[in-house]
């Protein structure tokens, strides 16, 4: 029993909770207030439009990509939605339909002709934030009422943020970890060669992950605009970097295929109580992105010292 | 007895308190939630903020009055801050948004949790928030009100906008020509953007000066007038009436033309203690004062009479500063109604 506990797959898998505890744990005890009902919406619910870019950044990773176009096109989801979804929801929808088609289609020019993806995917971040300029030249818009709703909702006992989060962290887990299909795509990130000689289109596989990810940022960029109820062509620019970070802090790595859907949720969550947790300590903002930094520093440190600690066991 | 004579200490200071009308917000909170800090506008702005503030608490006006200020210059960064503020349980709070829009459902939960919330500069929409704004296309408008009057048979205008694209940019450039709409004996013969900056004002002007008859006088943003006169300078033309726009440079160059041969002009800005301004406003609305939910900050306009005082008064590298009392919160409120 002990040794499973301290077993380093244990230990690696159990970090992204470990830390989530280790960072809300202050938090309630400095703000007593955070504990309610109340209290815990408004401290997550900026979480869930992060978790599903997280989302989709996983996917870009999970397939051995990158992808740094994810906060623009974020914001041009969110820039749609606050106004063609809004005044004429066919267009809307088309319009959403269509920057996925196109994500798909990236993932297909990536793969055929070799292109390294953080060259597509910056020069894409430019086109994504250009189209969000255009529709939204000054900032506003209005985000439509059922968007609205969803987001605000209340959920009984449980604060909706948390379900949300947990819904996306499951589905996302049984989709790519439990189901066999799940396998091969992970498997195309961390070996392709072997998964295309087994007779499986990497082609294919590449365009799913892609078509994935865009699904997820449309889905971020919703529930961003639900949230905020109106938009600004730079409303979620940070989102490319917090992405990577979360997906990192929850156990993925680099080099693709090995990813963790519910770690990166709670990387996620972790990375905005961080923030939480700075500004309740009243760290003036000039050493706040220093101790953001280090909070990441130090998990991933952990994480390199489990690892190292299992090889050589 | 100790007790006792600090009861009538308490009742002693309550007294004169009541008579400042702030002994109901004694025990309120206030918050500043900032999104950037990262020039001297701004940080003139922050140091107003903590002279004023600081003293309030030390009179006992209000508890406290903290600042915060995002650690990157985004507004979805900024949302959770003001939730973060929400949760801290402060009264109200004070905001200069990264976004009009994208901060107005933070606001709005703001405002539901019963948290006043005041923005000033950088506004935001949502309607339950209280908003002190700039009337940048007034400060466009006067300059040619001053010309109208010093120069009254008409003259040739150079204008020196901002950086392009930028909202603010726009609406002076928007109140200078309706200005010239209302002063017909004007003429812009030429315009240049200085980017609100002096060295590219001045490349910028020099630019532009070979191709252009008699110049009478400049029409600026802000922080292109000291570039201005270094172009017109090296190009050994005649200096024009230039408006300035409250620098430190500025205001030393017009105080050394003034000495040297009585040159005249008028200089026009927002003063970066507007934060003090809305700070007061968000104290008046704790205190249970009926304040309109729109008002217009006052501009910092320095004239021939009063430019030592200002120039004495502004740090090297600075920009003319105002710190409001609560006297001026009450005379903002009242012209708003």
């Amino acid at each position: 029993m002990l040794a499973t506990l301290t077993s380093r797959r244990f230990l690696r898998s159990a970090l992204p909770a470990i830390s989530l505890v280790m960072i809300l744990l202050p938090i309630f005890y400095m703000q007593p207030r955070t504990m309610s009902y109340f209290g815990l919406n408004l401290l997550l619910n900026l979480a869930i439009p992060i978790a599903l870019a997280t989302m989709a950044q996983m996917f870009v990773l999970t397939v051995n990509d990158l992808d740094l176009s994810i906060g623009s096109y974020v914001s041009l989801v969110a820039c749609i939605g606050a106004t063609w979804l809004q005044q004429t929801p066919l267009l809307g929808v088309a319009a959403l339909l269509a920057c996925i088609v196109v994500y798909g289609l990236l993932g297909a020019l990536v793969h055929v002709r070799n292109l390294p993806s953080i060259v597509v995917t910056l020069g894409m971040s430019f086109v994504w934030l250009g189209l969000a300029v255009l529709l939204l030249p000054t900032p506003g818009g209005q985000a439509p009422g059922w968007i609205r709703t969803v987001m605000t909702l209340k959920t009984p006992m449980v604060p909706f943020p948390i379900l949300a989060a947990l819904l996306i962290g499951v589905l996302v887990h049984f989709g790519l970890m439990r189901s066999s299909y799940g396998a091969v795509l992970r498997g195309a990130g961390g070996n392709p060669r072997a998964v295309a000689r087994a007779g499986w289109s990497v082609l294919r596989t590449k365009v799913t992950m892609y078509v994935m990810a865009g699904i997820f940022g449309m889905l971020s960029g919703l529930s961003l605009v639900g949230l905020t109820t109106s938009a600004d062509a730079n409303i979620a620019l940070r989102y490319t970097l917090l992405s990577i970070a979360g997906v990192i802090l929850g156990g993925g790595e680099f080099v693709g295929g090995r990813v963790s859907p519910i770690g990166a949720v709670l990387g996620t969550v972790t990375l905005v109580l961080a923030g939480s947790f700075l500004s309740f300590m009243r760290i003036s903002p000039d050493w706040q992105i220093g101790a953001q930094g280090a909070i990441l520093i130090v998990v991933l440190a952990l994480r390199a010292l489990i690892n190292r600690r299992g090889s050589t066991a | 007895m100790l007790k006792k004579s600090l009861i009538s200490v308490a009742a002693v200071s309550a007294i004169f308190m009541a008579g400042a009308a702030s002994a109901d917000t004694a025990d309120k909170r206030i918050a500043l939630s900032n999104n950037y800090a990262g020039n001297s506008w701004r940080q003139a702005m922050l140091k107003s903020w903590d002279k004023v503030t600081g003293k309030a608490v030390a009179d006992g006006i209000v508890k406290e009055a903290p600042a915060f200020t995002t650690a990157e210059n985004q507004a979805t960064e900024q949302a959770a801050q003001i939730q973060n503020l929400i949760l801290q349980g402060y009264d109200a709070i004070v905001l200069n948004a990264a976004s009009p829009t994208a901060l107005n459902g933070a606001v709005k939960e703001a405002c539901s949790a019963g948290v006043t919330v005041v923005s000033f500069d950088g506004v935001v929409t949502e309607p339950c928030a209280w908003r002190i704004a700039v009337d940048f296309a007034k400060m466009g408008e006067v300059q040619l009100d001053y010309l109208a009057k010093r120069m009254a048979g008409g003259a040739n205008l150079l204008e020196i906008r901002g950086l392009a694209g930028v909202f603010v940019d726009d609406e002076i450039h928007k109140g200078i020509v309706a200005g010239v709409a209302k002063y017909p004996q004007f003429k812009i013969v030429g315009s240049v953007h200085g980017d609100w900056a002096q060295t590219v004002a001045q490349k910028n002007v020099a630019g532009i000066l070979p191709s252009l008859p008699k110049v009478d006088a400049v029409v600026t943003q802000g922080g292109d007038g000291y570039g201005a006169a270094q172009a017109f300078k090296a190009a050994n033309r005649p200096t024009p009436l230039i408006v300035m726009g409250n620098r430190h440079d500025e205001l030393t160059w017009w105080k050394q033309q003034k000495d040297a041969n009585k040159y005249e002009t008028m200089s026009v800005s927002i003063a970066p203690g507007v934060s003090t301004l809305a700070f007061w406003v968000a104290q008046q609305i704790l205190d249970g004062k009926p304040v309109p939910k729109d008002m217009i900050v006052p501009f910092l306009r320095i004239d021939q009479e009063n430019l030592e005082q200002n120039l004495a008064n502004t740090e090297p590298g600075g920009v003319a500063n105002v710190e409001y009392l609560q006297a001026d919160a009450l005379k903002v409120i009242a012209s708003a109604k």
